[in-house]
């Protein structure tokens, strides 16, 4: 039986709420890992993956799927659930959704323009391991410095590097969530 | 159970707002455009506030709204009540248990922790808006970071007064990066703009809607030699004594007579119960009779 008609929002007015919240604390607080819950997605689709598709995507979302998220039972759960449509071409999606090999080439998304840096593109990054360990994040958000596992260096260092400009990113891992905003500094050490 | 969506906009609206946040939040001081929606409220009421309010509030909340520092005026207590109707929150006055607070034009004395939200209601988002009144401008000199008109403007103030004369929506630079109004709070209050509190900034009828992280660097700007100054009438509270906030002057008769009180009036209210008495004030305990 198909399942793209399931997964979604029990109580969505409450839930979407509640989900944004954690989001916005894992966004506004680079380094703390939130647990989000309340929806389900096709595989390979994270959890925490579907309460963000959920919170944040909808018809005026564009949105690129990588990799082994680029199917048919994903496509039909986006479809049904969010109505977003799917596109092919990097630059042209304001969220990604895949794993960070599949994500790449990472600089074909938009980074927004110097009078509008907002027009960025948010990255959805599935992890097998989030862990408040790792890369060292300084910045907006974090007093002192914070932890991060992170599946690269060089490419957050750099996108923080042509600051305003620069992607967003969510690490999801199960029903965990991170969030790496542009504005943070990435060092290995 | 109520007539509306949980917290009154509906769910397509509500993602519009949370997805402007973010990026808000992902560069700091940056004015996020938004589609900004109709309230049942006239704008300059707050609903940049409210609809960002809205799109945060979660039914766990205690939701305290302030305006100049005090729960009780007109504008406070309908906001209180819209969003005790539309989201069913509890609300609170005490800065203390709250975990959203909306204000218009001021921060609360006491220091913010790290799980509360300061939502800004905010007239013009733009703090280049009177020196350069062409968004096409200003948007351009966001970009390439110039803001020396900014600059010139206080050193006009230091011409003519002697010393910089803005007194509230003293602008800012926002983590080295972008110059922020921070709304009409006065400039005493602009210290306090380094937090541990998420703060978010809703201007409805502009269409903007900016943000600073918790612990983003708030610098307001100043010249070496005519540093900064938090300043606030030099006088003591009437009512309970704090030396140390910004206070409202009140006319009390038609002689002369004032009366300087703190404008946050929940903290003035904690000072009182705990004992603190200024030079006007009537015993704690009588005004509760």
């Amino acid at each position: 039986m198909s399942t793209h008609l399931t997964g979604g929002f029990d109580n969505p007015p409450v839930q979407s709420a509640l989900a944004f919240r954690a989001v916005m604390n894992a966004l506004a607080r680079p380094g703390r890992i939130e647990t989000v819950a309340g929806a389900a997605a096709p595989a390979p689709v994270s959890p925490a993956a579907a309460v963000l598709l959920l919170t944040l995507c909808d018809a005026e979302t564009p949105i690129f799927l990588a990799g082994a998220h680029d199917c048919a039972a994903v496509r039909d759960w986006l479809a049904f659930h969010c109505g977003t449509p799917v596109v092919t071409r990097r630059a042209e999606a304001m969220f990604a959704l895949g794993g960070w090999e599949a994500l790449a080439p990472i600089g074909e998304f938009s980074v927004g323009a110097p009078e509008y840096p907002d027009r960025a593109a948010t990255l959805i990054v599935e992890v097998d391991e989030l862990e408040g360990a790792g890369a060292r994040l300084t910045g907006p958000g974090i007093a002192g410095e914070a932890r991060l596992s992170l599946p690269e260096v060089a490419a957050f260092a750099a996108n923080h590097a042509r600051f305003p400009l620069g992607f967003d990113s969510f690490l999801t891992c199960g029903s965990r969530i991170a969030g790496l905003p542009r504005s943070t500094r990435v060092e290995t050490d | 159970m109520t007539d509306y969506n949980f917290a009154y906009l509906d769910e397509q609206t509500k993602r519009m707002i949370r997805r402007a946040i973010l990026k808000g939040l992902a560069v700091p001081g940056y004015q996020v455009p938004f589609a900004s929606r109709e309230m049942p409220m006239p704008y300059g009421w707050g609903t940049g506030g409210v609809q960002v309010s809205a799109a945060i509030l979660v039914p766990e909340d205690r939701f305290k709204v302030i305006d100049q520092g005090s729960d009780d005026t007109t504008n406070a207590v309908s906001i209180r009540k819209f969003f005790e109707a539309t989201a069913g929150v509890a609300t609170t006055t005490h800065t203390t248990e709250a975990t959203v607070i909306q204000t218009r034009h001021r921060i609360p004395e006491t220091a913010l922790t790290e799980g509360q939200i300061l939502v800004y209601q905010v007239p013009i988002p733009e703090p280049l808006r009177f020196l350069e009144p062409r968004e096409a401008e200003t948007r351009k000199m966001h970009a390439l970071e110039e803001y020396g008109l900014m600059h010139v403007k206080l050193y006009e103030d230091i011409a003519r007064h002697g010393h910089i004369a803005t007194a509230y929506a003293y602008p800012v630079l926002v983590q080295g990066r972008y110059v922020m109004d921070p709304s009409p709070i006065p400039k005493f209050d602009n210290p306090r703009l380094e937090s541990a509190a998420i703060q978010l900034f809703g201007a409805g009828r502009e269409q903007r809607i900016y943000a600073l992280p918790p612990h983003t660097r708030v610098v307001s700007l100043d010249f070496e030699d005519h540093p900064f100054e938090a300043s606030k009438a030099d006088h003591a509270c009437g009512l309970c004594g704090a030396g140390d906030t910004y206070l409202d002057e009140v006319i009390t008769d038609d002689r002369g007579s004032r009366l300087f009180a703190c404008s946050d009036t929940d903290y003035c209210e904690a000072r009182r119960a705990a004992g603190h008495a200024g030079a006007m004030a009537a015993p704690y305990a009588e005004t509760q009779a």
